[in-house]
């Protein structure tokens, strides 16, 4: 990953696409956890989290790696945390203005948006050693990676849990809900249910390929 | 006044466990939990970085920033990563071998969410400096606990056969949202007394 590379549009895509499916921060790198299994007991928070963390992400991966020849090496870290942090705090305070609602049963997971490893993860791995724009294609691919994890998680949460999603309701007044998957429990247990699948299609795709080349050879 | 700090101390240590309730401080629950002694070790040092945070946000809160709110984010996460940085070069003169053990955990401190949390959360609260420090060493001793808890059952886990699909974070997602039900039991401790 050089920073020499001829500017060529296809490569900005594939570095935008890749954080959505192949290296998704959750299902793959299993990073950010922490905001993830809180706030998606339903879509609606598992969705307003997403935009407010794609917003820092994109902000902070765009700054940091326009002042990367700047950024002394010893603090490089703190001054990460501390570009984070004001990006952070402008979102917490556009949420408390714009929706109110939400960013009340958010509580202090918009403020702990600071400390998500995906973010100082990506500054560190990939800001700091590329071109803006390339940064800002990561980033995007990783922050929409991140939400649409969030919403598959809140959607299924919400709709086991109270049988309806983004608040309208599924099954009508006779589904029993099954409580426990909008209590924390649940959340662990959901999670642990998606990686089993992605650990379950990563051994498919391997055994198909051991068949696929044993065939070539006899 | 006492039944007070009792409550604070209990239910931040069991009820509202850090870890099992509002899910923080994952990474190192997952990461740090494959051996009890490094387990233990590290909920220590957590601790020991709570109560120092604690104190330092109780400070802040009182003389600074009223001053300037819009600052809170800003000066705390500087005030954790020096702390963290502080008992890093403690241990690391102390115990050579836990510093080793530890590895990138230690300065991982840092970005440990319940830390940040229990600031943010205590001067929500308004806890005055006592009160923080009660709820700054509730909080440790439950993450302490929920650490050691998986530890023991990520060693006795090794043992036993898993199958294939499950093994890695997949069945420790599992093993703590066992631990988790369980710790809703506490959930009626104080509604029932």
């Amino acid at each position: 990953m050089s920073n020499h590379k001829p500017a060529d549009p296809s490569q900005y895509y594939a570095e935008f696409v890749k954080g959505i499916w192949k290296e998704n921060p959750v299902f793959v790198q299993v990073l950010g956890m922490c905001p993830m299994l809180a706030v998606t007991n339903s879509a609606m928070n598992g969705l307003a989290m997403g935009c407010a963390t794609t917003f820092v992400l994109v902000c902070s991966s765009l700054l940091v790696s326009s002042l990367r020849t700047f950024i002394p090496k010893q603090v490089r870290i703190t001054t990460y945390i501390i570009i984070i942090a004001t990006f952070v705090t402008m979102a917490d305070y556009i949420l408390k203005a714009a929706v109110p609602d939400i960013h009340k049963e958010l509580g202090a997971f918009i403020q702990l948006i600071v400390v998500n490893c995906l973010i100082l993860g990506r500054q560190e791995a990939f800001a700091s050693r590329n071109t803006p724009v390339r940064a800002v294609c990561d980033a995007a691919g990783m922050a929409i990676g991140f939400t649409f994890a969030l919403l598959c998680l809140g959607a299924t949460r919400e709709i086991l849990g109270s049988g309806s999603i983004f608040g309208f309701s599924l099954f009508g007044p006779n589904y029993e809900p099954w409580v426990i998957m909008i209590l924390p429990p649940g959340g662990f247990l959901m999670l642990g249910m998606i990686l089993l699948f992605f650990n379950w299609l990563q051994q498919r795709k391997l055994r198909r390929r051991r068949i696929a080349g044993r065939g070539v050879t006899t | 006044m006492s039944g007070n700090l009792l409550w604070i101390f209990v239910s931040a240590c069991l009820v509202n466990n850090f870890t099992l309730y509002y899910f923080l401080g994952l990474c190192p629950f997952f990461g740090v939990s494959g051996r009890l002694k490094t387990a233990f070790r590290l909920g220590l040092a957590t601790i020991f970085v709570m109560v120092i945070t604690s104190l330092c946000a109780s400070f802040l809160n009182a003389f600074i920033l009223p001053h300037a709110r819009y600052l809170q984010l800003i000066s705390f996460i500087v005030v954790i990563a020096s702390t963290v940085q502080f008992v890093e070069m403690v241990i690391k003169k102390i115990s050579p071998a836990l510093f080793r053990a530890l590895g990138i955990f230690l300065p991982l401190i840092t970005t440990n969410c319940a830390i940040l949390f229990l600031a943010l959360t205590q001067v929500k609260q308004d806890y005055n400096v006592l009160e923080g420090l009660i709820f700054a060493l509730g909080a440790g001793s439950g993450f302490t606990l929920a650490l050691v808890l998986m530890a023991g059952l990520r060693e006795e886990g090794e043992l036993s056969s898993v199958p294939a699909v499950v093994k890695g974070t997949a069945i420790n997602m599992i093993l703590a949202g066992l631990l988790s039900l369980a710790f809703m039991g506490f959930a009626g401790l104080f509604a029932a007394g």
